[in-house]
C-alpha cells in the first residue's frame, strides 16, 4: 500500500515536470509574450499609476494647479513616448507573423472622465 | 507512514535539484520548455510536501507513537487542537512547515508572474528552490520528522506547557509565511541583477508579495506579543528578547522597501538601495530562522542547542557574499534615473524614514548579537536588556512617528509654501492643541517621553483624517455621490494610497498605545493570603479566595483577586498556574505531579482607558514535606505489590487509586489552608490601544493589499488612452 501511494505521487510528479518539455508546447507561448514588451508594459503602468496620483494629489491640495498643469503635462508626454514604442514593438511582432499591423485604440465615449 | 513520509521528502528534495537545473538550463539555452518544467517542478514540489505534510498531522492527531517527533511532542491527553499545533513546536516540524509555505508561496508567485517577468523569472524561480533544496536537506539528512522509533512508547511527552495557546495556532504559521514570503522578492531582486533588469519591473511583479510578507510578518509578531502579554505572565508584551528582535527586524527593512520602491516605481530613483533593501530583508528573514534553531543565543523562543548552526551560517554567508557581488557587478545599471528635485518633497522623506527604519534595524541587530560580539572582544558573554534597548530606540521612534505624519501629507517631487501650509496647518494645529491639553493632565508633564510622543500621534491622526477628508470631498465632487459612498469608492478604487494612510494611522495608534503604557505602567510584586490587599495606582486588589482544579492534564492552583477602587467594586481577575505531571521518575509518584513543567494563565481586565492584570506564583514549598513523605510511603508499597517476580496486580491497582487520592488531597489542601502566594500585579493605561492600532495597521494593509478593481483599471487606461490618443494626433 505504502509503495503504491510513493509509485503513484512519483509517476505524477514526473508527468508534472515533463508535460512541457513536449515539443512545441513552449514556443507558441513565447511568442505572445516579449520580455521588452513586458518591461514596456510595466513602465506604462507605473506612469499611469503616477499621472492618477498627481491628479488626486492636486484635487486634494498638494500640488497647486500651475504645477500640477506641468507635471501632468510632462507625464503625458512620458506615457505617449511609452505607447508610441508598445506600438512600435506590437507593429513589428505582427509583421513577423504576417498580420496587419495593430490599429490604434479608438477613444471612449468619454475621453475626460475624472480619474480615481 | 512514516516510510512514505521518508520517502516524499527524498522526492521532493531530487525534485528541487532538478527544478533549480532545469531552470537553469532552460534560461541559458533560451529554452522555455524547460524553464516551464522548472516552475511545474515547484508545483509538483508544493502537492508533494502538502501530502508529507498531512501525513505528519495526521500522525500527530492519532497519536502515532511510532515516530519519535509524536512521541516527544504530543501524549494521547493533549486536546485535538494542541496535537494538531504541536509538528511545529518541534525543531524538524518547524523545519517542514517552512519548506512547505516555501514552496506553497512560490508556486502561487510563479504562476501568478508567469506571463510576464520573462527574464527574470527563471533565475528566480531558481534562486527559490535553491531555499527549498536547503530546507529539505535539513529535514532528509539532519532532522528528519519521520524517524521512527525502534520500541513504541504506550504514551507520549506531551506538547510543552508554554505553547498551549489559541495563538500556537496561528503564530507561527503568520511568522513563517513572512519569512518566507520575504524570499520572494529576495529571489526576483538577484533574478532581476542576474539578468540586469534592474528597472520597476521585478518590483511591479513581486510588490504585492513584499506587502503580503509584510503583513504575514507583523501579524505574526503582534499575536506573539499579545500571546505574551495574556498568557505566559512574563509581565509584557514586549522583552527584546534575541527571537523577537529576529522577527522585528526583517519587518522594519521590509517596511522600508514598501516605501523606497514606490520611489523606484515613480521616478527610477533608489535602485541600488532597493535591491540592497531587498536583499538584506531576505537575508534578516533566514537570520531569524537561524536564531531560533541555532541555540547560539540565549532565548526561551529558542529550540535549544541544534547542529544547524553551521548548515545556516553557510547559507547566510553565501547570500551577504552573494547580494555583495550582485549589487557591486550592476552598479552602472543602477545608477538613478532622475535626481531629488527638492529636500521638501515625499521621496526626501520616504528617504528620511528609510535611514530611520535601517537605523532601528541596526540598532537592534547590535544590541541583539551583542553577547557574541562581546564573546568575541573580551571572551565574556554579555548581554544588553530592555533599558539598552529604550535607551536608544526611543529617539529614533520620535522621528519615525513625525515621518509617518508627513508621508501621507506633502507632495511627490516638490512641495510649495502654499501647499505645505494648506496641509499642515490642521495637524500643526492639532499636535498644538494636544501638547497643551496634555500639560493640564496630572502626571504628563514627569513623563517627557509620552509628553511629547502623544501630540506627535495626535499629528499623524489629524493629517490621515484630513486626507480622507478631502479625498472624499474630492470624489463627490467628481462623482456627485453622497459622502459615505464617496468615501467608500475613494478607497476601493486608491486602495494603494489609502490602504497605506490607514496603516499610517493604525500604527500611530500602536505606538501611542506602546508609548502611554510603558511611561505610565504600575508594577508591583507582593506576597498575600486570602483576605489581605495590596494597593497599587489607586485600586485596592484583594485576595478573595484561593481553588484549584486537579485536571486530568494539569493540576492547577488559582486565586480570585478582587478589584476595587475608593471602595467600588471594578474588577474580579482570575489567576492560576497549572503543572502538567513530568515523566521523570525520579521526581518520585507524588512529586511528578507537582514538579513538572508549569504555564501561568493570567487575569486580565482590558479596558479602553487602562488594563489590570495580575499573576499568581504560587511557592509549592509548604507541601515539599508531605509530597516526600507520600513519595517514600507510596514508593514502600509498590515495591511490596511488586513482590519478588509476582506482582499483585490488584494492590497495585488500588496503589494508583490511593495515588490519585492523595494527589487530589494535596491539590486541596491549597483551598482548604492556604498559604502565602506571590502576585505580580499591574495597571497599564492605554495597553489596549496597542491592539486595536494593529487591527487598523493590519485592516490598512490588507486594503492596499487587495488588487484594485478591474473596473477602476480600465476606465483610467481608457481614459487616459484616450488623451493620449488625442494628444498623438496633434502632434
Amino acid at each position: 500500500m505504502e509503495l503504491l501511494l510513493i509509485v503513484v505521487v512519483l509517476v505524477a510528479v514526473v508527468a508534472i515536470v515533463a508535460a512541457p518539455l513536449r515539443a512545441g508546447h513552449a514556443d507558441e507561448v513565447e511568442r505572445r509574450e516579449s520580455a521588452e514588451l513586458a518591461d514596456l508594459e510595466a513602465a506604462k503602468e507605473a506612469k499611469y499609476r503616477e499621472i492618477r496620483d498627481a491628479e488626486m494629489d492636486f484635487r486634494t491640495g498638494k500640488l497647486d494647479a500651475a504645477d500640477h498643469k506641468a507635471l501632468d503635462r510632462q507625464l503625458r508626454a512620458e506615457a505617449i513616448q511609452l505607447l508610441r514604442r508598445i506600438d512600435a514593438l506590437k507593429g513589428q511582432r505582427d509583421e513577423q507573423a504576417g498580420d496587419a499591423p495593430a490599429q490604434a485604440p479608438e477613444a471612449p465615449a468619454r475621453p475626460d472622465a475624472p480619474v480615481g | 507512514m512514516a516510510t512514505v513520509g521518508r520517502a516524499l521528502l527524498i522526492l521532493a528534495f531530487a525534485l528541487s535539484l532538478y527544478g533549480i537545473a532545469a531552470s537553469l538550463y532552460g534560461w541559458r539555452a533560451n529554452r522555455r520548455a524547460w524553464v516551464t518544467s522548472g516552475r511545474r517542478a515547484i508545483y509538483a514540489l508544493a502537492g508533494v510536501l502538502t501530502i508529507a505534510f498531512t501525513i505528519l498531522e495526521i500522525a500527530f492527531l492519532r497519536s502515532d507513537f511510532s515516530i519519535a517527533l509524536v512521541a516527544s511532542h504530543s501524549s494521547t491527553t493533549t486536546p485535538t487542537f494542541y496535537k494538531a499545533t504541536a509538528v511545529w513546536s518541534s525543531q524538524e516540524g518547524s523545519l517542514l512547515l517552512w519548506v512547505w509555505l516555501l514552496a506553497l508561496w512560490s508556486s502561487l508567485v510563479l504562476f501568478l508572474t508567469r506571463r510576464s517577468l520573462r527574464q527574470i523569472a527563471p533565475v528566480a524561480q531558481a534562486v527559490l528552490l535553491a531555499f527549498c533544496t536547503f530546507f529539505l536537506a535539513l529535514v532528509v539528512f539532519f532532522e528528519s520528522p519521520f524517524t521512527t522509533l525502534a520500541s513504541i512508547p504506550s504514551e507520549g511527552t506531551g506538547l510543552n506547557p508554554l505553547l498551549r495557546h489559541p495563538a500556537m495556532m496561528f503564530h507561527p504559521p503568520a511568522l513563517y509565511s513572512g519569512y518566507t514570503l520575504f524570499t520572494i522578492p529576495f529571489a526576483f531582486a538577484v533574478g532581476a541583477l542576474v539578468t540586469n533588469r534592474v528597472n520597476s519591473e521585478w518590483i511591479q511583479g513581486t510588490r504585492r508579495f513584499a506587502l503580503a510578507a509584510w503583513l504575514f510578518l507583523g501579524v505574526g509578531i503582534v499575536l506573539g506579543a499579545r500571546w505574551s502579554y495574556t498568557e505566559l505572565g512574563w509581565g509584557g508584551y514586549w522583552a527584546w528578547d534575541p527571537v523577537e528582535n529576529a522577527s522585528l527586524m526583517p519587518w522594519l527593512t521590509g517596511t522600508a522597501f514598501i516605501h523606497s520602491i514606490m520611489i523606484q516605481e515613480k521616478r527610477g530613483m533608489l535602485k541600488v538601495w532597493n535591491a540592497s533593501l531587498i536583499l538584506a530583508t531576505g537575508t534578516l528573514a533566514i537570520m531569524g530562522t537561524f536564531l531560533v534553531r541555532s541555540g547560539i543565543l540565549d532565548s526561551i523562543h529558542a529550540f535549544g542547542a541544534s547542529t544547524l548552526g553551521k548548515p545556516f551560517l553557510a547559507l547566510i554567508t553565501v547570500m551577504i557574499v552573494g547580494s555583495i557581488a550582485l549589487v557591486l557587478w550592476r552598479k552602472e545599471s543602477l545608477r538613478s534615473e532622475h535626481s531629488l528635485d527638492s529636500l521638501l518633497s515625499r521621496e526626501a522623506a520616504f528617504i528620511l524614514q528609510n535611514i530611520v527604519l535601517v537605523a532601528m534595524c541596526f540598532v537592534i541587530f547590535w544590541g541583539t548579537f551583542f553577547p557574541l560580539i562581546s564573546e568575541a572582544v573580551t571572551g565574556t558573554k554579555a548581554s544588553v536588556g530592555p533599558p539598552w534597548f529604550d535607551r536608544y530606540i526611543t529617539p529614533v521612534a520620535f522621528v519615525l512617528v513625525a515621518l509617518i505624519g508627513i508621508g501621507p501629507l506633502i507632495s511627490w517631487r516638490r512641495a510649495t509654501a502654499a501647499n505645505l501650509r494648506r496641509n499642515f496647518t490642521i495637524p500643526l494645529a492639532a499636535m498644538v492643541v494636544c501638547f497643551v491639553a496634555l500639560l493640564f493632565v496630572s502626571g504628563a508633564t514627569e513623563e517627557p517621553k509620552a509628553l511629547f510622543f502623544v501630540p506627535l500621534v495626535a499629528f499623524v491622526l489629524a493629517g490621515v483624517l484630513q486626507e480622507l477628508w478631502r479625498g472624499t470631498g474630492a470624489r463627490r465632487a467628481m462623482s456627485k455621490e453622497p459622502a459615505p459612498v464617496a468615501f467608500v469608492s475613494l478607497i476601493r478604487r486608491n486602495r494603494r494610497r489609502y490602504g497605506g494612510y490607514i496603516v499610517h494611522a493604525g500604527f500611530a495608534i500602536l505606538l501611542f498605545g506602546v508609548a502611554v503604557s510603558s511611561s505610565f505602567e504600575h508594577s508591583k510584586d507582593v506576597a498575600l493570603r486570602p483576605g489581605q490587599s495590596a494597593e497599587i495606582n489607586g485600586f485596592t486588589v484583594r485576595y478573595a479566595r484561593a481553588w484549584s482544579e486537579p485536571l486530568p492534564e494539569k493540576i492547577v492552583f488559582g486565586a480570585t483577586l478582587d478589584v476595587s477602587k475608593e471602595g467600588r467594586h471594578v474588577a474580579t481577575l482570575r489567576t492560576s498556574r497549572g503543572f502538567y505531571p513530568s515523566q521523570d521518575p525520579s521526581l518520585g509518584i507524588l512529586g511528578r505531579f507537582f514538579m513538572g513543567e508549569a504555564e501561568s494563565e493570567v487575569g486580565l481586565r482590558a479596558g479602553l482607558g487602562r488594563d489590570i492584570w495580575a499573576v499568581i506564583n504560587p511557592d509549592l514549598l509548604p507541601m515539599q514535606r508531605i509530597i516526600e513523605e507520600g513519595n517514600r510511603t507510596f514508593r514502600a508499597a509498590m515495591e511490596s505489590a511488586l513482590g519478588d517476580g509476582t506482582p499483585d496486580q490488584r494492590a497495585i491497582d488500588q496503589l494508583f487509586v490511593m495515588r490519585d487520592q492523595a494527589v487530589a488531597g494535596l491539590t486541596n489542601q491549597w483551598v482548604r489552608a492556604p498559604w502565602t502566594a506571590d502576585f505580580r500585579l499591574i495597571v497599564s493605561p492605554m495597553a489596549t490601544w496597542i491592539w486595536i492600532g494593529a487591527i487598523i495597521t493590519f485592516l490598512g494593509g490588507g486594503i492596499a493589499l487587495w488588487p484594485a478593481p478591474a473596473s477602476a483599471r480600465s476606465r483610467v487606461t481608457a481614459t487616459y488612452a484616450a488623451k493620449l490618443a488625442r494628444d498623438l494626433a496633434r502632434s
